[in-house]
């Protein structure tokens, strides 16, 4: 029997506010143990939650983006559970009314088009850290992370299979790093997934049981667990086995999945409306003022690309893989009016030399306006493409002007016809023999004549004119 | 008289026209304190030392012309109330050794008004009682009668009061436990408006009912009070930014031309006939002050107690979560791992009262279970809100009992919760509501004991409440007694 996989995802984001969601502790990333604590995110008797308002605003951005419907009053709850990281026994969160409902992304599979719907997302606030000691049995908690503002965003169980789930994936965290409302960090837990997956025969319309993945910290690790999970479901299945709802860990040395906690083991969180929290209160007017602050997301920019720019689709991905990338790109083909000639160098040279160094876009030493000047030199005939390189090696060393670099080498190219005749003249007669086996028939040897007068001219002869003087010169 | 026994605003004048200092009223405190204690047992934690250093700098204030309105006047805050750098205990083992390192808001207040701290009151464990018989620390006793409670939660800021151990005092009310120990004391007692004083730095008990107000030993002292902890917080999101008047103004307005409302659902079977007598003469002295008393129902009075039971125990078994031993207060010290250092650390941490609340608020919260409790119990609540403000549209204010009975003997009620639970019966609407009301003596029964009539009056109309309470007061009648300690 034929299988498909139905795939639902949580995504966790960090909202990039400079301070906590319910106290003005700050959020920065790496500070040593419990220094951005106070009474408030400590959950110490008798402190008292005061929302950032800044927070609603960037969950507003990213419903916007992804088509939500904003609920005009939402209201946070309380989520209660014990664990030492969680201070105050129960995490604030959102549950009957959150922040916004019913929206989608697009996402593109192997040129292939899909819709994926999002149920819901809420406002939340992180929780601490537990350090464990390498030597003695107890452990420490670092609270630095507690109470910094989240958004989870849970998608419809829409998504096929893991191919599609990354994409999903991708979609959301540039529309997030776009947004300016996330850093989209992975690594350090700012855009965080969980996953629940099950399978069923190929056209059910029923579901089966479902387990939750947890642990994935990369988008590789993502389609792994994913495509394993998948796998050793089928595998249950097809032996006669049945899928146990259970929570199961992503295991990234080992390339599987581990039971983490069962059903009967799962949690009652006891929701209910936070008390020391008045509902949200959004009105039209707030979120018309936040929709004229959402920029052209990714997906558009790169439709813009293609259909305006004549930019290849693929090419037009790769320039909108980061904020940074695409406005580097767009100033530059800007400055030189030339998009495509401009798209080929920020993806060749420019991304070749850069993703070398593993540097970002924001640190290359080539600034757009002197790429866009080096394109215009190529243009205009003042230099060759080939010799356009050299002086991008030595702009990207140097971070010197491309005219200054041209200058001061005198890699002006040669334009002059008389002064080029008499190189090739010079060519022709210090190859006598090449020039009779030429003459003779042999067409490929133009290649070596081309070549000859290049080495001659340290590359700057133009090489539309070489190939046409020496057409006519070595037909004699 | 002592200086002990006089009240803030003659206190006031006495300091101010230098008849007095506020050392000689802190060593007057201290000293009814080393003589009544013992009996009382008021306090948690006295201050001794810092409230004699305190006093020494009021004086200073004084002498230099910068008297502000409670300088140089000792005041008592229940053990709920966080003050930075002295234990609040909730008078739970759980928090015994606790130090905040923050004052609650209404501290910070009363400080900037110039208020001498001379204690922290005992009270029912984390302010779940009626009887001041939960604590950690002990029982507290009624002055009038040792043998006695003193009425709860907040029992030691009443007996504070009403045994001249403090000039005021501050407590919380979450279904009548300002009112109804004001009430066995012979004090009076108010509960503000929900919104109106600042809850930030009050261990919550139940977030949505929860409200501070003082204990004074008359309405022109808790006029005073009021005028120092009221108003908006921008710490707390609750807080409601209506502006607070001088509630001094109202005490000398009268009520003539008001209606008051008389809800036939508050003089029911269970009520003590004494008691009964004297909120029905009260009814007739403010009748014969020139207001119009008319009848009215609150129809869902019957469901207020449930409705409490429900919605005020769901809060506190999330309120209550944060004692974990993790991070500060008791922990247990024999577990091997986490489930276990949780389940000792709260088994030994917290009294049976505690306990039974935390497991009554689990299990209404619990999946399920979840709509035909919590759910259900807030529709009926604000039924119960509605009640109130179609009452308040025909009247001024509502006068009920505080509590059906005057206070009972200590051990009486403990194996019974159902029966202590109706001590609160009268008071628990208005926290559900989020009404003021205010508890003033309107007599003694035939053994000597207190008796209390309250007041209730809408929304941020404590002014009026004040109004008619020092209105009543003063043309009461009721002899003004001490207790004989």
């Amino acid at each position: 029997m034929e299988y498909e996989a139905v795939i639902g995802l949580e995504v966790h984001a960090q909202l990039l506010t400079d301070s906590k969601i319910f106290c003005g502790c700050s959020t920065k990333f790496g500070a040593v143990p419990n220094a951005n604590t106070c009474q408030i995110c400590l959950g110490m008797p008798g402190v008292l939650p005061v929302l950032n308002r800044k927070v609603v605003e960037f969950t507003m951005k990213m419903a916007l983006a992804t088509n939500c419907r904003i609920n005009a009053a939402n209201v946070f709850a309380r989520k209660n559970y014990f664990y030492p990281d969680l201070p105050k026994g129960y995490q604030i969160s959102q549950y009957a009314q959150p922040a916004a409902e019913h929206g989608y992304v697009d996402v593109e599979v192997d040129g292939a088009k899909r819709r994926i719907g999002i149920t819901r997302i809420h406002m939340e606030e992180d929780a601490g850290k537990l350090v464990h000691d390498d030597v003695q049995p107890w452990s420490y908690v670092d609270f630095n992370r507690t109470g910094v503002p989240l958004i989870e965003i849970v998608s419809e169980p829409d998504i096929r299979s893991p191919e599609e789930a990354v994409a999903y994936l991708r979609a959301l965290h540039e529309i997030l790093v776009k947004l300016e409302v996330c850093d989209g960090n992975m690594q350090e837990g700012s855009f965080r997934c969980d996953a629940n997956v099950s399978i069923r025969p190929k056209g059910s319309d029923t579901f089966g049981t479902r387990t939750e993945l947890k642990n994935m910290n990369s988008f590789r690790n993502v389609q792994r667990a994913l495509e394993y999970e998948i796998k050793r479901q089928q595998y249950l299945v097809e032996s006669g086995g049945q899928v146990t709802q259970e929570t199961r860990l992503w295991d990234d040395s080992q390339g599987v999945t581990h039971s983490m906690r069962g059903k009967e083991e799962a949690h009652d969180y006891r929701y209910f409306p936070d008390p020391d929290l008045v509902p949200v209160v959004i009105s039209e007017e707030w979120v018309e003022e936040v929709r004229k602050t959402i920029p052209e997301l990714p997906m558009q920019t790169r439709e813009r690309f293609v259909k305006e720019l004549g930019i290849p689709p693929y090419d037009a991905g790769v320039l909108t893989s980061s904020p940074g990338i695409t406005a580097y790109y767009e100033e530059t083909a800007r400055l030189c009016g030339k998009p495509k000639v401009a798209g080929n160098w920020v993806m060749g040279e420019l991304l070749g030399h850069l993703n070398e160094e593993k540097k970002d876009i924001k640190e290359s030493p080539v600034k757009p306006a002197d790429l866009a000047e080096l394109i215009n030199l190529i243009e205009e005939g003042t230099i060759s493409g080939k010799i356009a390189k050299e002086v991008f090696e030595e702009m990207y060393r140097t971070g010197k002007g491309p005219r200054q670099i041209v200058e001061e080498k005198g890699l002006v190219q040669i334009t002059d016809e008389a002064a080029l005749a008499k190189v090739i003249e010079e060519v022709i007669s210090a190859n006598p023999s090449q020039l009779k086996e030429y003459r003779s028939g042999k067409d490929k040897l133009f290649g070596y004549f081309v070549g000859q007068v290049m080495r001659a001219t340290g590359g700057k002869a133009n090489p539309a004119l070489v190939n046409s003087l020496l057409k006519k010169m070595l037909a004699g | 008289m002592k200086l002990h026994e006089l009240t803030v605003h003659e206190l006031q004048q006495k300091l101010r026209r230098g008849e007095t200092t506020a050392a000689e009223v802190v060593e007057s405190v201290i000293g009814r304190i080393d003589e009544v204690e013992d009996k009382t047992r008021s306090y948690i934690t006295v201050l001794r030392d810092s409230a004699r250093e305190e006093a020494l700098r009021a004086d200073e204030e004084i002498r230099q012309g910068r008297a502000r309105p409670l300088t140089g006047i000792p005041v008592a805050v229940k053990d709920i109330i966080c003050t930075k750098g002295v234990r609040t205990t909730c008078g739970s083992r759980i928090l015994h050794d606790f130090i905040p390192p923050y004052d609650a808001t209404v501290v910070e207040r009363l400080r900037g008004a110039g208020a001498l701290f001379i204690g922290k009151t005992n009270m029912d464990e984390f302010a779940m009682g009626s009887s001041t018989e939960t604590s950690y620390f002990g029982v507290t006793r009624n002055p009038w009668d040792l043998e006695r409670i003193p009425g709860g939660s907040s029992g030691g800021s009443a007996t504070a009061v009403a045994a001249d151990e403090c000039i005021a005092s501050l407590g919380s009310d979450t279904g009548g436990s300002i009112r109804q120990p004001a009430a066995l004391c012979g004090v009076v007692g108010m509960k503000p408006t929900y919104g109106r004083v600042s809850r930030y730095g009050l261990v919550a008990f139940a977030s949505s009912l929860d409200q501070i107000g003082p204990f004074t030993k008359d309405v022109e002292d808790c006029a005073i009070m009021m005028n120092v902890i009221a108003g908006y917080d921008p710490r707390e999101s609750t807080s409601v930014a209506v502006a607070v008047p001088d509630y001094t103004d109202y005490l000398t307005r009268g009520i003539e031309g008001w209606t008051v409302g008389i809800p036939k659902e508050y003089f029911i079977g269970g009520i003590d006939p004494e008691v009964e007598s004297a909120v029905r003469q009260a009814v007739a002295v403010v009748e014969g002050l020139g207001a119009r008393c008319i009848d009215i129902s609150l129809p869902h009075t019957d469901y207020c107690l449930a409705v409490y039971y429900v919605v005020a125990p769901s809060e506190a078994s999330s309120n209550l979560a944060r004692y974990d031993g993790v991070k500060y207060g008791y922990r247990s010290q024999e577990s091997r791992e986490l489930m276990e250092m949780y389940k000792k650390t709260r088994s030994e941490g917290f009294g049976a009262e505690v306990k039974r609340r935390i497991m009554l608020g689990t299990y209404a919260l619990s999946s399920g279970y979840y709509d035909a409790y919590y759910k259900k119990a807030s529709q009926v609540r604000s039924l119960i809100k509605r009640d109130f403000d179609e009452a308040f549209k025909a009247c001024d204010a509502i006068v009920t009992p505080t509590s059906p009975t005057p206070a009972f003997k200590v051990g009486e009620r403990t194996d019974d919760p159902l029966q202590m639970y109706l001590s609160d019966i009268f008071t628990i609407s208005a926290n559900l509501a989020g009404v003021p009301g205010i508890s003033v003596p309107c007599g003694y029964t035939e053994n000597g004991l207190p008796i209390g009539v309250q007041f209730l009056t809408s929304h941020f109309e404590e002014g009026k409440l004040l109004q008619v309470a020092h209105a009543y007061e003063k043309s009461s009648g009721v002899e003004k007694r001490r207790p004989n300690l």
